[in-house]
């Protein structure tokens, strides 16, 4: 996350994010294309829902199983050579990758996109260490060129227009050519990387699923970027959150059915690939030093305060691409590594939740995420969760708890609210004209940027009670 | 608790309504057309007096102490009924959803929070699924267009039922409304804490419904249709917003959401 950006509240990320019309097209026609691309593909599988419910069985059963499936892992993943490090955190797990580099006197890497790399912080950690990265998913070498933060957690260029994206690689390839069409920018960024490939010294990835009955690990791309980034390297390091593991591969097949569809509408990826251990006697070609890197970063406790279903994510993105809010504001606004309504889940736990308080009540709560979401995390029962731990906590201004005392009081005593409801409409019909109310003190919030309706001269319950006093 | 009233006939379930604070204050059309559909639809209908708020504000803003003491005011005043009907998606998912929550360590309220929620039910899909209910010899000639709410949708799962009561209004026809699914950024007290956001959400919408060229606007909830009345009005639209139930009391003919009386 870029510094000064994050340093601005979450209100001043929003008005800047709204204010600028090329985000706007940027983000619909991404999240426009995938929603239509994975409605497409929903409505050609009948099997959706049982599969929904199988995904989310399986991330369940691990997770609750942590421990031995872990122990499986770690057990398999050395026997094929690998080795197998722990990370508490983010910066212990950043220490080990950069000790490894070091190690391997490593002056330039090459990255594949991998999210938890961006929550652990690992390019800053990189940079501190003088070591060069190179990134090399088609999106994360454009937003390096740009230097920006990603904004989506599978496009992470997404606010970038073509348009733009044309003018950043003019500007910074050496050999960019025309750059007038897609397959030209794409030819450029290929002409750029290709050398960087092979001359890397160590190739890092992320992780897809970690099987534990054979310690493979697994990453889909489309590029085919990770299997340039993880081969030719002589040390291949992967960092990974400890809830990526399955049991085995015929499960890891039945999360990646439910993860390419419902991140980009597509069946398979172009590129599903299973790494395990280093390169072996007579192979042609791999790595000489296979790491992995296992990260907790906060994910025991989570289990631990109640948002173990937030570990079943697979970081597909489609919750972003479905939120009405974050196709307004973009990944940008939220300040965060993880965006959209999984990023308002997971940042107050990740950040702190006084840092963060404004992303789960930046939220309509109108439940689309959830109805898309693979793996049917209950994300607005987890927004609410933190909603309650923010007034519970006390994090909530005083002006608004105690609007709210005054009104619960009068919710609790009919005759009162009776009487507050009634001189509220009374003092709303002073500012109406003809039937709407364009401005009125204390609604600056509604009437700034819509009209109000003139309430009638009497409540309903009133009116009702004359009627009834009727003969 | 309950309140004698010379409305009601003889037979069919006794209903309570229970109005929402939005309709009481805002809307009172709305309870009226409520109460002669239900009446309409063979019950007896009784409007508890002593009622105010479902606590939905509370609930959502994480004041579960303050959302449990209002539930706890409901659910005794709405108990005595056969049947509690509410016009509006949120306030009845609050109640037939979340009061259960909200007591999930307390037995007792739990159960009695149980007992309601398999009781109560939105206007709409009370009149479709429970009373088999459809319009007779209403009609109005327009063309109109649906907003679904989200909490109806996705809590209560309504969605055909509106449209199959809208369909036998004679003389209207119903266009659709491209992301007719898709939350309108009104979200309680989310409209007004997040207004530039939930500004650009509505205006985005109000924009779909102009482009059906519809007359009207009709969805289920108050809160949504204040929203998005409130927003066509501002930018100019001609669009005329009404709750479904005042169309098929055959109120249509009467002044819209935000037109002089």
């Amino acid at each position: 996350m870029s510094g000064a950006r994050q340093r601005l509240s979450f209100d001043a990320r929003v008005r800047d994010a709204l204010a600028d019309p090329l985000l706007k097209v940027a983000i619909d026609r991404t999240t426009g294309n995938a929603r239509a691309k994975r409605a497409a593909a929903m409505a050609a599988w009948p099997g959706f829902s049982a599969a929904r419910e199988l995904g989310r069985d399986i991330k369940d059963h691990v997770i609750a199983h942590l421990d031995h499936y872990l122990v499986q892992f770690e057990r398999n993943a050395r026997s094929s050579g690998a080795q197998v490090h722990w990370a508490r955190s983010g910066p212990e797990a950043c220490d080990i990758v950069v000790a490894i580099c070091r190690k391997a006197g490593a002056r330039t890497v090459t990255r594949s996109k991998s999210m938890l790399g961006e929550e652990i912080g690992l390019p800053h950690a990189l940079q501190e260490a003088a070591i060069e990265r190179v990134e090399t998913d088609l999106a994360e070498h454009i937003i390096q060129l740009a230097g920006d933060p990603p904004s989506h957690i599978i496009w992470p260029a997404l606010h970038k227009t073509r348009e733009q994206v044309a003018e950043l690689f003019h500007a910074h390839h050496h050999d960019p050519g025309t750059l007038d069409s897609i397959e030209a920018m794409v030819a450029s960024a290929r002409r750029e990387l290709r050398g960087r490939f092979l001359a890397a010294d160590v190739g890092i990835s992320g992780a897809n699923f970690l099987i534990a009955d054979t310690g493979a690990v697994c990453t889909v791309t489309n590029e085919g970027n990770a299997e340039l980034t993880t081969t030719p390297p002589r040390v291949h390091i992967v960092t990974a959150g400890i809830e990526k593991l399955v049991p085995s591969c015929a499960h890891a097949m039945a999360m990646l059915r439910l993860l390419v569809r419902s991140a980009t509408g597509a069946e398979l990826t172009q590129y599903t690939t299973f790494h395990c251990g280093p390169k072996r006697p007579g192979d042609l070609d791999g790595p000489a030093e296979f790491h992995i890197v296992l990260v907790d970063g906060g994910r025991t406790r989570m289990l631990a305060e109640g948002l173990a279903e937030m570990l079943r994510c697979i970081r597909c993105g489609a919750c972003l691409n479905h939120c009405v809010v974050y196709r307004h504001i973009g990944g940008h606004a939220y300040g965060a590594v993880y965006p959209g309504p999984m990023g308002s889940v997971l940042t107050p736990m990740l950040d702190g939740l006084p840092q963060s308080k404004d992303l789960p009540r930046a939220c309509t709560l109108n439940g689309q995420c959830q109805e898309v979401c693979p793996v049917a995390i209950p994300l607005p029962t987890l927004l609410r969760g933190w909603r309650d731990r923010i007034w519970s906590t006390g994090l909530e201004s005083v002006t608004v708890r105690q609007g709210f005392a005054v009104w619960r009081f009068l919710a609790l005593h009919p005759a009162l609210y009776r009487q507050a409801s009634a001189m509220a409409v009374w003092m709303m019909a002073w500012f109406a004209r003809g039937g709407w109310i364009a401005r009125m003190p204390l609604a600056g919030g509604w009437t700034r940027y819509r009209d109000m309706p003139r309430p009638p001269r009497r409540t309903f319950i009133a009116q009702y009670r004359r009627r009834m006093a009727r003969p | 608790m309950r309140q004698d009233s010379s409305r009601q006939s003889a037979g069919g379930p006794c209903v309570g309504l229970f109005v929402t604070c939005l309709v009481d204050a805002m809307r009172p059309a709305i309870g009226f057309a409520a109460i002669n559909l239900l009446e309409a639809a063979g019950c007896r209908v009784e409007v508890p007096l002593q009622q105010t708020c479902c606590g939905q504000p509370a609930l959502n803003s994480g004041d579960l102490a303050g959302a449990r003491q209002i539930a706890q005011h409901t659910i005794a005043l709405l108990e005595p009924f056969e049947y509690v009907v509410v016009p509006s998606g949120s306030c009845a998912a609050t109640i037939r959803v979340h009061y259960t929550e909200l007591f999930h360590e307390d037995p007792v309220w739990r159960a009695r929070a149980q007992a309601l929620a398999a009781r109560t039910h939105e206007l709409l899909s009370f009149l479709v699924d429970i009373r088999g209910w459809l319009p007779e010899q209403v009609a109005l000639s327009a063309s109109a267009t649906y907003h679904d709410s989200c909490s109806g949708l996705r809590e209560l799962a309504i969605n055909a039922q509106p449209r199959r009561l809208l369909a036998a209004v004679e003389g209207l026809s119903l266009r659709p409304l491209e992301g007719n699914a898709t939350c309108c950024g009104f979200g309680g007290m989310f409209c007004v804490k997040y207004a530039a956001i939930s500004n650009a959400i509505v205006a985005e919408k109000a924009q779909s419904i102009e482009a059906t060229g519809a007359e009207l606007l009709l969805g289920g909830d108050l809160g949504c249709l204040m929203n998005l009345a409130g927003k066509l009005h501002r930018r100019g639209s001609r669009v005329r917003a009404f709750h479904t139930a005042e169309i098929l009391a055959g109120m249509g003919g009467g002044p819209a959401i935000g037109e002089a009386t």
